[in-house]
């Protein structure tokens, strides 16, 4: 039975065709999986076993008729809890929406629903996705499959250990700064953070609108290639939505990609690199060296500036989106609250945890009419020319390769006490974010400790395709997507 | 090294905070300000600030009325209502 939580989704698909197995009794095995080992990982905040059944049947009728919907039909995924799905809780990881159910679904869900899959539950985050540990969960703290001792990366920790520990073949994360790539890298699964603009944010509470994304976790690239497929392209209720074509993006993969450009950015390799992972970040580069490809030293100058512009800009944005809460429309009312200001006070005081209260603080702080243009305006600035370094570089490169985070998973409470220490386990990602650019991450190694390393492969704007093409290269040569966690 | 006074701050996002928290709070976002103001020696002298990743602008759909949802529906999660509407303390007196 183990080796069935372990199998990619492609060939639990295989089984389904070839009608080993229902997708009623795959659901069945999946849930009955999570309830073994959840307890442990902590990964999932909600399930509906009756619906997951009702939809995986649902699937299995499909299938005798003939009429399946395509390759994730009656596969079970798992839904980070800040996509919306009609019916079902919409924590966002948060007590303000404890008891917040969605009147409607997400347009990924939507399309999750047209698809065919099984959506088994909802993950586990930090507290509206601020954190990099899933720590910052006002409900649990989900644990890394790899050693229950370590956090399992954030914010979309949960949606990332459920993979890692053979809870469900699939699940869908969102990033804003690095909440799918940074938990892929730390749980040694596969992930990736879309172009802005390639997946509608329709039924994604905002965080920070200007770069949040959604995007799928896998266990091998092929699987991130077909739910990629099942969520990504235009919708007219977001108004960032782009209209491109959309390729087939499974078709892409099997083949070796054509000899490519692929930079080095100094700038990812400077101090405060772990060894280990530095190593096994230079071994992977090494290896698409050796098969052809052209490895270019590249500078993207403004690297350094990155986080402090990210978390101006981040805790701006989040400031204003998370507004919303207030005691008055669909939230957690405090009883205390005498008069109508007391609602808003008091509501967000109990609601909020400190790390959202922190950033709400500090984005009110630099938006403020006396230090907007210190800070708020200048950051956008920097941003620009933060985004001009890659433009630069995607002329003399096609795709851009480096560590995902500095260190490997951390211990519970090593970065909780000290913010900004947390912020900079983001210093790999955040840039890509700023710039809007899409982000893989693979799989590259595993510290002596036994904990994974992530290989971040950055590419242009909407070349999706050609990053899970040269990632699946790597992933076919080596066996670090198909180790398992023990548990 | 600038000082926040939290309080102002705290009142213009509409958050209570306890002495503790406050002092805390305080703290630590004067360790980020100092990390954050780096910025400050990048030139940026004629650089257009960069407001969003893409460069859409201004997406306006047909002024056509749309499906919405019903009242009911839209007050799912309401914390109190009375007639379809979102019940709240008295604000004018």
């Amino acid at each position: 039975m183990e080796e069935l939580f372990f199998k990619s989704a492609e060939a639990l698909g295989q089984m389904l065709a070839q009608k080993s197995l229902s997708s009623a009794e795959l659901t069945q095995t999946f849930i009955q999986r999570i309830k073994a080992i959840d307890p442990e990982v902590q990964a999932f905040l909600s399930l509906d076993e009756e619906k997951s059944l009702r939809q995986a049947r649902a699937s299995d009728e499909r299938r005798a008729k003939g009429q399946l919907l395509g390759p994730i039909d009656g596969i079970p995924i798992g839904m980070k809890d800040v996509i919306a799905e009609k019916g079902q809780p919409l924590t966002c990881g948060s007590k303000i929406l404890e008891h917040y159910i969605s009147p409607y679904d997400a347009a990924v869900t939507e399309r999750l629903h047209r698809a065919g899959a099984v959506l088994v539950g909802r993950s586990n985050l930090d507290e509206f996705a601020m954190g990099s540990s899933t720590e910052n969960s006002a409900y649990q703290k989900t644990r890394n499959p790899w050693n229950l001792e370590y956090v399992p990366g954030g914010s979309s920790g949960g949606s990332a250990a459920a993979v890692c520990s053979g809870e469900v073949p699939l699940a869908l994360g969102s990033d804003t700064g690095g909440s799918i790539r940074q938990p892929a890298a730390c749980c040694g699964i596969a992930g990736l953070k879309t172009t802005y603009g390639l997946v509608s944010r329709y039924g994604l509470p905002a965080l920070a609108s200007s770069t949040d994304q959604i995007g799928p976790f896998a266990r091998n690239v092929a699987d991130l290639a077909v739910l990629l497929q099942a969520i990504a392209g235009y919708d007219e209720r977001d108004s960032t939505s782009c209209r491109v074509d959309i390729p087939d993006y499974r078709r892409l993969l099997d083949r070796p990609p054509k000899p490519r450009r692929l930079g080095i950015p100094k700038e990812y390799f400077a101090e405060g690199i772990d060894g280990e992972v530095q190593r096994a970040v230079e071994e992977a580069i090494a290896f698409y060296g050796a098969q052809g490809h052209q490895i270019v030293d590249i500078s993207l100058p403004h690297t350094p500036y990155a986080i402090p512009v990210y978390y101006i800009v981040m805790t701006a944005e989040a400031s204003s989106n998370l507004a919303r809460y207030d005691g008055i429309r669909y939230t957690h009312r405090s009883p205390a609250a005498t008069n109508a200001l007391d609602i808003y006070f008091k509501s967000r005081r109990e609601g909020f945890g400190p790390e959202v209260k922190r950033r709400i603080i500090l984005g009110t702080y630099v938006l403020s009419s006396d230090h907007r243009d210190a800070y708020y305006i200048r950051a956008q600035k920097v941003r620009r020319l933060i985004a001009e370094d890659f433009s630069r570089a995607f002329e003399k490169v096609d795709a851009i390769l480096s560590p995902t985070a500095p260190t490997t998973a951390f211990k519970f409470g090593e970065k909780m006490n000290n913010p900004l220490q947390m912020y900079l386990s983001d210093i790999c990602t955040v840039a890509i974010s700023l710039a809007g650019l899409p982000g893989l991450v693979i799989p590259c190694g595993f510290s002596g400790a036994g904990l994974p390393i992530g290989l971040q492969l950055i590419g242009k704007a909407f070349h999706e395709g050609e990053l899970l093409a040269i990632a699946q290269q790597f992933e076919k040569a080596h066996d670090f997507s198909q180790r398992y966690p023990k548990i | 090294m600038e000082n926040i006074d939290v309080d102002p701050i705290a009142e213009l996002c509409r958050i209570a905070l306890a002495d503790e928290e406050r002092k805390t709070i305080a703290e630590q976002l004067n360790t980020m300000l100092a990390y954050m103001a780096q910025i400050k020696a990048v030139d940026v002298e004629g650089v257009e600030p960069m407001l969003h990743a893409s460069a859409i602008h201004s997406i306006l759909r047909d002024d056509q009325p749309g499906e919405s949802f019903p009242a009911e529906t839209a007050l799912l999660n309401a914390p109190e209502q009375k007639n379809n509407q979102i019940l709240v303390p008295r604000i004018v007196e």
